[in-house]
């Protein structure tokens, strides 16, 4: 079994300035979403406390909603969660007294008023506190992990341009998996970061390996047109991408159909970033690279002898 | 011919045998067990054994095993209904004796466990519990040292008979106080109180300042001194905070130092947040002081102003007090208390330091008959919330718990008595687990209900194995052989990396899995990126076996370049990330680390081995 039986050829970077206008669109509408709307916080950051009820028939999600309004709990949201028997609540911050037992006691009572036969579960608590200084300290590690990227890149492959192509398409996938949770307000939890993250990894794997073929090529021809060569370097790793991504996205699927309500937001943020990161590697990191001017010279600089011959 | 050096061959077999044994508790799941200790924290002695189970089989109490373990008694359930009915009977009975905690043991062979091989155990997020966030008020710690500076500086210049005005305590610079000034009057001898105060506190440096008051010194603790002073304060409270987690019965409990002045506790299994703070983030210290000979207690209460040198307590009754402002010992001079039943009632048995001992040796010698107060000092943080903004308050409540007449001269050793049972029990445990000198307050606090937690590992676990059985399939239909040869590669790797993180006691968390899908990812990325290269050197026309030695050649740089990358990135989050980041970037740095290892070497001494012999290879099933 084989995608690609015969090496494809397809013209990537040269409708290259159309996907920049897409980007450049979605990058726009993920940060007016991000800007407007905001990002609908799972419990992980805003704190508060989360308790899921079982019934023992459906749910009536309005009757519950109306019995924990009516018994003072301010803005409570109510949601059926995995089956319909079963509701989660979510509640703010509720100050000093937040102690798991003394919710869920109070809830119980409350829902017994819709069914006495309700089964109340251990809630989660969350102090107020986390959210903000998890925020920080991710905004320092990226900064410092873009600088660590675009250091070794330079490094191994000799030029920035290469460099600067790979860190923009690493800082475009997480922007559009943040505006798709934006927009979709798909509640966002601490493992959707983990998810972020880890589809800052995926991407830029694609593009080390894409950038690794431009190398080679740029290495076998010099005089061949930079354009061409990144067509041809995309071309040949083509097939690799997408069994890869098909791998990965084997495993991810089952996440999402399986892994149960708890995996939702990690494994939707997983999905979005595998097809962000595939669209980027190929359209982003190169494409920057070549509108950078990039060329054979600056991967493999020509020796100038004459300043050895001046020698005297 | 394909051939690859024997010591390749031998270093693979050797670190995936020994993967695979590190691995292998993590095989056998766990049973719902219950931990039984002492409450005094001694451990178990093998007669209490027999009597546990003589109890549990009276009761009926259905159970598999009982056995010590490191001074604990552990006993083994079915199911966590007969765990649950056993930890209540248990406590019923054994109240005053024995503490317990709900807690789940490997179903692993022993010998396993006695070579120090253990499963990798579970996250908050995955099995439920609680986590607390403390913050060490390391201020108030450079404060202590500088307040018991000041009492010995005004000692000694008032054996030396040298005059001063005031001994305060003041910032060099910035907000932090971290100098004691010594202010003095006109026409002092400042170099001899220099030599004096130099004597007495060597730590400090001292250098004559001039205030507009006249003539001062002052000495300030080296960047150096206050960091030490620092890190001193939180080890000491990491070790009270341990002690008083293992008074609050939780099985494997997490507490460990995060950043520079906070503690993180993570207690598994446990529900009732209110309880454990109580216990966990009290300052409860001592301080015993001698009534003051002058002034009307009821005067100072109505009126305020009380006399110089003593200052204004109440004790239990709300009667008010009058108590000297020198102590004579404190909390942290204690080095034992015990609850007991006294010839008077319930007391408290303390034993204080020699320092201490033979400060309250010489105030009793010179004071029998005179009255002693021992004042219970608590400390707390509340948060409140005021026009939706939390606000924060320190809150100091000081108590008088014993009023009494110096019996007799003593030294180190002495009881305090009047109080109910209850009083000195709670007493002694928060004094016996070591008073915390230094305030801290929790900033950050979540509870993680047990039932999410299990649904949450059992759906997350069943889909990781039925995408990698997906993956596994798809490998084989798409690089047949060696597709078979790549998921051979794959478990490799997923052994290797259960192995690292079992030997390090990693904590498995949701995040940990996210890096586990990622390094599975990069694993099949690096076969992908070999065998496609060798398809394309096939195409080429290429013989078989050149064919896999240029596909292995020319892929390394590919591998290594995007792996490194992905290596640094994980390596940044590891070092700055905190909770759900680092415990993601763990697993995604180890799992690099073993899939370059499986890929490049273990991949290549398989293939090797199949076809690196073969004469006449004309194909290769790729």
């Amino acid at each position: 079994m084989e995608f690609f039986h015969k090496p494809t050829n397809f013209p990537f970077m040269a409708t290259r300035k159309v996907w920049y206008g897409l980007s450049v669109l979605m990058v726009i509408i993920s940060i007016a979403s991000f800007a407007t709307r905001g990002l609908n916080l799972a419990i992980d950051f805003t704190g508060g406390v989360n308790i899921s009820a079982t019934f023992p028939t459906a749910a009536n999600v309005d009757a519950v909603r109306t019995a924990m309004a009516r018994a003072g709990y301010p803005d409570p949201q109510v949601q059926s969660f995995g089956s319909s028997r079963e509701v989660a609540i979510r509640l703010p911050p509720l100050g000093v007294k937040q102690d798991a037992q003394t919710i869920r006691a109070q809830v119980t009572k409350v829902l017994q008023g819709v069914d006495p036969a309700v089964q109340v579960a251990a809630p989660d608590v969350v102090g107020p506190q986390v959210g903000s200084e998890l925020r920080s300290s991710a905004e320092w590690a990226l900064f410092f992990t873009l600088v660590g990227i675009f250091i070794y890149i330079a490094f191994r492959f000799h030029t920035w341009r290469l460099s600067l192509g790979a860190i923009l398409a690493v800082i475009h996938d997480p922007i559009l998996v943040l505006g798709i949770f934006s927009v979709s307000q798909t509640p966002f939890d601490l493992p959707a970061v983990a998810a972020i993250l880890a589809v800052i990894g995926y991407s830029l794997n694609d593009t080390v390996v894409v950038f690794d073929r431009i190398r080679e090529r740029f290495h076998a021809n010099r005089r061949l047109a930079s354009a061409l060569v990144l067509d041809q370097s995309i071309n040949q790793t083509l097939s690799r991408t997408i069994m890869t991504k098909v791998v990965t996205a084997l495993v991810v699927v089952a996440l999402l159909f399986i892994g149960g309500p708890a995996l939702r937001g990690f494994s939707e943020a997983l999905m979005i970033g595998i097809i962000a990161g595939t669209y980027s590697s190929i359209y982003i990191s190169s494409a920057i690279a070549l509108d950078c001017g990039l060329t054979s010279e600056h991967l493999f600089p020509t020796v100038k002898k004459s300043a050895v011959d001046a020698m005297p | 011919m394909l051939e690859y050096p024997r010591w390749k061959y031998i270093l693979v077999v050797v670190v995936l045998g020994l993967a695979l044994i590190l691995a292998l508790p993590n095989l056998f799941g766990e049973d719902p067990a219950l931990q039984i200790a002492r409450k005094d924290g001694d451990p178990m002695l093998a007669a209490s054994l027999p009597t546990i189970e003589q109890f549990l089989h009276d009761g009926h109490l259905a159970y598999s095993t009982a056995y010590l373990d490191s001074g604990r008694i552990m006993v083994r359930f079915a199911n966590t209904a007969d765990q649950f009915k056993a930890r209540d009977e248990v406590n019923a009975k054994f109240a005053d004796q024995y503490i317990t905690a709900l807690s789940f043991a490997s179903r692993a062979p022993a010998f396993l466990g006695a070579m120090g091989l253990r499963p990798m155990k579970l996250g908050l997020d995955l099995r439920g519990g609680l986590y607390l966030l403390y913050q060490v008020d390391t201020q108030s710690a450079i404060a202590q040292l500088l307040d018991s500076y000041a009492q010995d500086l005004r000692r000694a210049l008032s054996a030396a008979n040298l005059p001063f005005t005031d001994v305060g305590i003041v910032a060099s610079s910035g907000n932090l106080a971290d100098s004691i000034r010594l202010t003095l009057p006109a026409g002092s001898k400042l170099d001899a109180t220099q030599a004096i105060a130099e004597k007495t506190l060597p730590d400090l440096k001292f250098k004559v300042v001039t205030l507009p008051s006249g003539p001062a010194l002052q000495g300030t603790l080296t960047p150096q001194q206050v960091r030490d002073r620092q890190d001193y304060a939180i080890q000491q409270n990491l070790v009270t905070l341990r002690n008083r987690v293992n008074q609050l019965g939780v099985a494997e409990p997490i507490v460990q130092r995060q950043g520079l002045d906070r503690i993180n506790v993570q207690l598994p299994g446990l529900q009732n947040s209110a309880e454990a703070k109580d216990i966990l983030s009290k300052v409860a210290t001592l301080e015993f002081r001698l009534n003051a000979a002058t002034g009307d207690p009821y005067q100072v209460a109505e009126h305020g102003n009380a006399p110089i040198g003593t200052k204004l307590y109440y004790n239990r009754q709300g009667q008010p007090l009058l108590l000297k402002r020198e102590i004579i010992a404190t909390g942290d001079e204690l080095t034992n208390a015990t609850a007991g039943n006294g010839q008077q009632g319930p007391e408290v048995n303390i034993k204080l330091d020699t320092r201490a001992g033979d400060r309250m040796l010489a105030t009793t010698r010179a004071n029998l008959g005179k009255p002693m107060a021992v004042v219970y000092i608590e400390k707390r943080r509340e948060t409140t919330q005021v026009d939706g903004k939390p606000v924060t308050r320190d809150i100091t409540d000081e108590k008088v718990i014993n009023d009494a007449t110096i019996q007799g001269v003593f030294g180190p050793t002495f009881e305090i008595t009047g109080m109910t049972s209850g009083e000195s029990r709670d007493l002694s445990l928060l004094l016996r687990a070591g008073s915390l000198s230094v305030p801290i307050y929790p900033v950050d606090e979540r509870t993680i209900g047990p039932s999410l937690g299990k649904e949450n590992i059992q759906r997350g676990v069943d889909a990781l194995v039925i995408g990698m059985a997906a993956v596994f399939i798809f490998m084989f239909l798409y690089y047949k052989v060696f597709g078979l040869v790549a998921d051979a590669v794959l478990l490799a790797n997923v052994v290797l990396l259960t192995a690292l993180l079992s030997m390090m006691g990693a904590v498995l968390s949701l995040p940990g899995i996210a890096g586990m899908i990622l390094t599975v990812g990069i694993a099949v990325d690096a076969n992908v990126l070999i065998y496609e290269r060798i398809r394309e050197e096939l195409r080429n026309g290429v013989s078989p076996q050149a064919a896999i030695r240029a596909g292995f050649d020319k892929a390394f740089s590919a591998i290594w370049d995007s792996n490194v990358t992905t290596f640094i990135a994980g390596l940044v989050l590891w070092v700055l990330g905190t909770g759900a980041i680092r415990g993601f970037a763990v697993v995604l740095v180890l799992g690099i680390a073993t899939s370059l290892f499986t890929a490049l070497m273990g991949s290549r001494a398989l293939i090797t081995l199949m076809y690196g012999g073969r004469r006449k290879l004309t194909r290769l099933p790729i």
